[in-house]
């Protein structure tokens, strides 16, 4: 640059923008606000795959093994007698990460509980990471908190008389256990000096839905298996 | 004699047969490590290092990990399984009574496998909430999950399909009713459930497709999918470990 003095000041602050990539190669990386976690943490400790997180995995199989030799064990796995399509069991009863489902069939129409529920559910599992709402996660309070507390609150009063309706107490119950608390959550400030306030306040719609499904799965999974009986009508576990 | 059992280790691993098998050889150093993850076709599918707060308990409750576990004591257990099993009507029965009364450990073989196939479900729901909780769908990591609930899927499937092949009351009737809730399937309800059992009940041809799915397909689809779901996690830039609070 022996005529650098020389150069035109336009000239010099020219930007290299070439759209050849062979000729001139650049990284461009867009990092998004939340969405790009790992660029931030490149700079943490690293440890060899082999043989430290190998060892680890090792570990934890020994582990799971070790727990289910152990149940094996103590439990023997059912067998009934042979297979009689001439006599149905009372109850007959699906495998019990089924129970949910077969719970929501006493109450609904096989084609809601046995297909639409099953259908929406997968749906909303795989579309989850592909909406912006879920990827930012703001709190769900964070702005328009008047017009969300009563959309929130009418959606729930409606789906709470939809539950009453078809009579299903079960799955009434965690949505209130569930819902009561979201509105509840809207009462703290993120910067409340408690903990579990802001730790309530900082929660995104998405926590709220997807807490609201654990809950409902869990609670309908535990009554089909264990509350009950012939008839599906309750029973209480330790009276069968 | 850990020393001892360290070299005689060191020297196996230095002998001409371990390192034809074994392409990166003997050695400690961080390139030798990185050379044995590399240079095995199972372990590239990870990467050479992983960041020190993604092993610890936290993040993941290494949930996916005993979730891997269970897959493994299946696989295992399962191969075992199949040399006593008839997929036929009344075969399967009477191999059960075999596992239980004739075979050695056929109880324990059972036993396992059974309570296995529990755990594995148990998992993998706990593994997809842990998941969640943490944001580790998140870009770039959408696919990821995608491929997860599919594994989710599957998991379920194995399980079910399995449930059929002791050929017992409880399998029949658990089948029974999930195989009706196919027909309520709009318009094509009762053609996917012919399909899927292969006649309008629950009989010999419907064990013969569940056992073919439970061995086969299913347990392929499985291991493929395990093995892009990995190697997801290595482009996606490691696990997601959540940023350390600012100070
Ligand atoms: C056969 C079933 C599955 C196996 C064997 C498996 C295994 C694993 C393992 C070993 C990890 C490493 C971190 C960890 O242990 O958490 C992982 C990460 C992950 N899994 Fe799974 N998984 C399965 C199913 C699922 C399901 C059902 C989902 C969600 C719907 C899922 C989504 C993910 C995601 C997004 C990651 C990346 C997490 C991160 O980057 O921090 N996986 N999986």
């Amino acid at each position: 640059m022996t005529d650098g003095p020389k150069m035109k000041p336009e000239l010099k602050m020219q930007a290299e923008v070439q759209s050849d990539v062979r000729k001139n190669p650049r990284r461009i990386a867009f990092i998004l606000r939340r969405s790009s976690p790992y660029v931030k943490a490149q700079d943490d400790g690293r440890v060899m795959t082999y043989p430290t997180a190998l060892a680890r995995f090792i570990i934890a199989l020994e582990v799971a093994f070790v727990l289910l030799v152990w149940i094996s064990l103590l439990a023997n796995a059912p067998l009934e007698g042979i297979a009689d399509p001439m006599h149905t069991p009372n109850p007959a009863k699906a495998p019990w990460y089924f129970l949910g489902l077969q719970e929501l069939l006493h109450y609904f129409p096989p084609m809601v509980a046995g297909v639409l529920v099953p259908g929406l559910v997968v749906g909303a599992l795989i579309v989850i990471p592909y909406f912006n709402i879920n990827i930012e996660g703001e709190s769900l309070w964070a702005r328009d908190r008047k017009r969300r507390l009563m959309i929130v609150g009418v959606a729930l009063v409606l789906f709470c008389i939809f539950l009453l309706v078809f009579d299903v107490i079960v799955a009434l119950v965690p949505t209130i256990l569930i819902g009561g608390l979201m509105l509840w959550s809207a009462r703290f400030s993120p910067e409340s000096p408690k903990l579990f306030h802001r730790w309530l306040a900082s929660k995104p719609l998405s926590f709220w839905i997807m807490s609201w499904f654990l809950v409902e799965l869990t609670i309908l999974t535990v009554v089909g298996t264990f509350f009950r009986g012939p008839g599906w009508s309750w029973v209480l576990p330790w009276q069968s | 004699m850990a020393t001892t059992i360290k070299s005689e280790f060191e020297r196996i691993r230095n002998t001409e047969v371990w390192r034809t098998i074994f392409r990166s050889g003997s050695g400690s150093s961080n390139l030798h490590r990185s050379q044995a993850v590399q240079q095995n076709i199972f372990l590239h599918l990870f990467s050479v290092k992983v960041r020190s707060r993604a092993l610890e308990f936290s993040p993941t409750w290494y949930l996916g990990a005993l979730t891997l576990s269970t897959f493994f004591i299946l696989i295992a257990t399962g191969i075992l399984l199949m040399f006593y099993y008839h997929p036929s009507v009344p075969q399967a029965y009477a191999d059960m009574k075999d596992l239980q009364f004739v075979v050695a450990s056929g109880v324990f073989l059972r036993n396992l496998h059974r309570w296995s196939a529990h755990a594995m479900v148990f998992l993998v729901f706990a593994h997809m909430f842990k998941v969640f909780y943490r944001g580790a769908y998140r870009p770039p990591r959408q696919f990821n999950w995608v491929i997860g609930v599919f594994l989710l899927l599957i998991t379920l499937l194995l399980s079910y399909t399995g449930y059929l092949l002791p050929w017992d009351q409880l399998a029949f009737w658990a089948v029974t009713v999930g195989s009706n809730i196919a027909k309520a399937v709009p318009l094509m309800g009762k053609q996917i459930r012919f399909l899927m059992l292969g006649g309008n009940e629950v009989n010999a041809n419907a064990l013969l497709r569940f056992y073919v799915l439970h061995c086969v397909i299913l347990p392929l689809a499985a291991i493929l999918l395990v093995g892009v779901h990995f190697w997801r996690i290595r482009k996606d830039g490691g696990l997601y470990v959540p940023e350390k609070k600012q100070l």
